[in-house]
């Protein structure tokens, strides 16, 4: 049984005081939760249950629709990878190798520090300068090889 | 990062501004003419307003083609206490950036769109509807809402007559089928996003069960122009049955990569070597024209002109107006199982035929990738395709077998020898 966090709690309650408990402000309150702890634990659950008067399962329902909300924590950085066509084309394969050896995972995994996790996104609208990929909010087009071993670099030193 | 794409045209009508003006700053949008067509609309009458549009000939930029002036006219007719209207920019069709470029770009340009169809259908609440990926796209729109309020543009008693309009922007969650307007509206009230049955039409009864225009970006960008410059100026531009300019954006095997505005008297292959600067890698095979869910077009059909009456004639439609260049060195089965690939992650899973076969289709194509597809997989893939285009209940089920279908028509021979 997971405790009540109060900063959870607490951050949750400003949250739906902002937004309101009406059912339209659902995904606004997990977008906010999700951006805020990186991921939609269960116990946020409870909490946005118990404000917003909606059940767990409901909540559950929409959270698991949308792919942007995570119920895990997945990493301090999700790198989604374009993998539609004008990506591919641009080369997406040589960037989807570079990022799994540099981080020693694979697609769908996160590695072991809890910094990185590895996921495919569907078109982010950079179709004329692909491959391209986000990182948690960050896009990044025209990538190399090289260019993303340099933002890779980046994250693992704003971390340090 | 900001994200500019290349604007490959010049004589241009919406992009116009792009990259000319600052987006942020609402005094460079006036100084080049913006917020006279308010002005003008404000003086109107409403039906006025409605005629001016569907006399143009303006049809939805979205991929629907369906006629603005009409849409509006059923919510103008819908008695309600509430009206809203919805801007739909969850852009999310691969290939497509235009409505990215028309928000960070000239962002006063589609709030002016917006504020004149609400005056036009009596809404007094509107909603951008931005995809969660577009981050530069809701900052620009929304720093760009406040300062029309700031100029009386927005809020209560627009320009001194009356009329009150409040826009504010919502944010997608990373899910394709929010594209389709009542999976939209869905979202917008904290469900998942799942297609509704219809009718209801959301113009009778949308967002709350109330009547809601649903246009895109582009479409709504268009209005001003019309407004200031009538509809006569409109329909003389391009072909008579598909007035105005649309905007196509290349990618892929091309030498220039990028967006462009043309009225729709050029054929794809023309705007492949007048803006494309020709294929590169090769000779052209095929091209995707709008999307993933598009149809492939052969290289004999890119050199014709397809207006709105070639389409319908030929059962095509150039949707967002994406042209996805393939050079004669890719594999049509590559391309077909990375559109099957898309479609099996983005089906919602609401409805049977969609949500099983979307896979089924991946998992054939799969077998032909793999070098063992058989004849009989294929005649099974084709009658897969043919139900699918006619049993789901919104357009990602019926339309995402159209590449399928063309391509087993076109290029049945290389399937099958794969």
């Amino acid at each position: 049984m997971e405790c009540r966090d109060g900063n959870l709690v607490a951050f949750i309650e400003r949250s739906v005081a902002k937004y309101g408990t009406g059912r339209e402000n659902l995904l606004p309150v997990l977008r906010d939760v999700n951006e805020e702890f990186g991921y939609v634990s269960g116990a946020a659950f409870i909490e946005i249950s118990r404000l917003m008067d909606i059940s767990i399962g409901e909540i559950h329902g929409v959270a698991s629709f949308y792919s942007f909300i995570n119920e895990e924590n997945k990493g301090n950085y999700i790198i989604r990878l374009c993998k539609t066509i004008s990506c591919d084309m641009a080369g997406k394969d040589k960037i989807e190798k570079t990022l799994e050896r540099e981080l020693g995972i694979k697609f769908g995994e996160s590695t072991k520090d809890g910094l990185f996790a590895l996921e495919y996104a569907n078109c982010m609208g950079l179709c004329d300068k692909g491959p391209a990929m986000l990182v948690n909010s960050q896009l990044y087009d025209s990538l190399t090889p090289e260019s993303v071993l340099d933002v890779i670099s980046e994250y693992r030193r704003n971390i340090r | 990062m900001k994200y500019n794409a290349k604007i490959l045209s010049t004589d241009n009508v919406l992009l116009k501004n792009i990259g000319n003006i600052d987006p942020l700053k609402i005094e460079e949008y006036v100084t080049s003419g913006g917020y006279e067509a308010l002005k003008k609309t404000v003086s109107m009458d409403r039906k006025e307003v409605i005629d001016v549009v569907s006399d143009s000939g303006l049809r939805g930029r979205g991929g629907a083609n369906f006629p603005t002036g009409r849409k509006w006219l059923f919510t103008y007719n819908a008695q309600a206490d509430q009206k809203y209207i919805i801007c739909n920019a969850d852009e999310g069709e691969p290939g497509t950036v235009k409505d990215r470029i028309l928000m960070e770009g000239d962002p006063h340009q589609l709030i002016e769109g917006i504020t004149i169809a609400a005056y036009a259908i009596g809404a007094t609440k509107g909603f951008i509807y931005i995809r969660g990926e577009y981050r530069d796209s809701i900052n620009t729109v929304n720093a760009a809402i406040k300062q029309a309020e700031e100029k009386g543009m927005l809020g209560k008693n627009i320009l001194g007559s009356g009329f009150d309009f409040e826009l504010s922007v919502a944010m997608g969650g990373g899910a394709y089928i929010c594209g389709e307007e009542t999976a939209l509206i869905d979202s917008m009230e904290g469900k998942r996003g799942e297609p509704r049955l219809k009718p209801p039409y959301p113009p009778v009864e949308g967002l709350f069960g109330k009547p809601t225009i649903v246009n895109n970006v582009e479409t709504l960008s268009n209005v001003p122009h019309i407004i200031v410059k009538g509809s006569e100026w409109y329909r003389n531009i391009g072909a008579s049955c598909s007035p105005g300019t649309k905007l196509f954006m290349l990618c892929g095997d091309v030498n220039e990569p990028g967006i462009l505005e043309t009225p729709i008297d050029l054929s794809f292959a023309e705007i492949i070597k007048k803006y494309g600067k020709g294929t590169s890698g090769g000779e052209v095979k095929f091209a995707q024209i709008g999307g993933s869910s598009g149809n492939i077009f052969t290289p004999e059909m890119l050199e014709k002109v397809w207006t709105y009456e070639r389409c319908c004639e030929f059962n095509v439609s150039y949707g967002t107006g994406s042209i996805f260049v393939c050079n004669d060195r890719r594999s049509v089965v590559d391309h077909l199982l990375t559109v099957a690939e898309f479609f099996e992650h983005e089906s919602c899973g609401k409805c049977t035929p969609c949500r099983e076969g979307t896979h089924r289709i991946k998992e054939i194509v799969e077998e032909f990738a793999f070098g063992e597809g058989t004849v009989s997989d294929l005649e099974l893939l084709k009658e897969l395709c043919l139900v699918m285009k006619r049993s789901p209940i919104c357009g990602l089920g019926q339309a995402c077998v159209n590449p399928v279908l063309d391509a087993i028509e076109y290029f049945k021979g290389e399937i099958l020898a794969n």
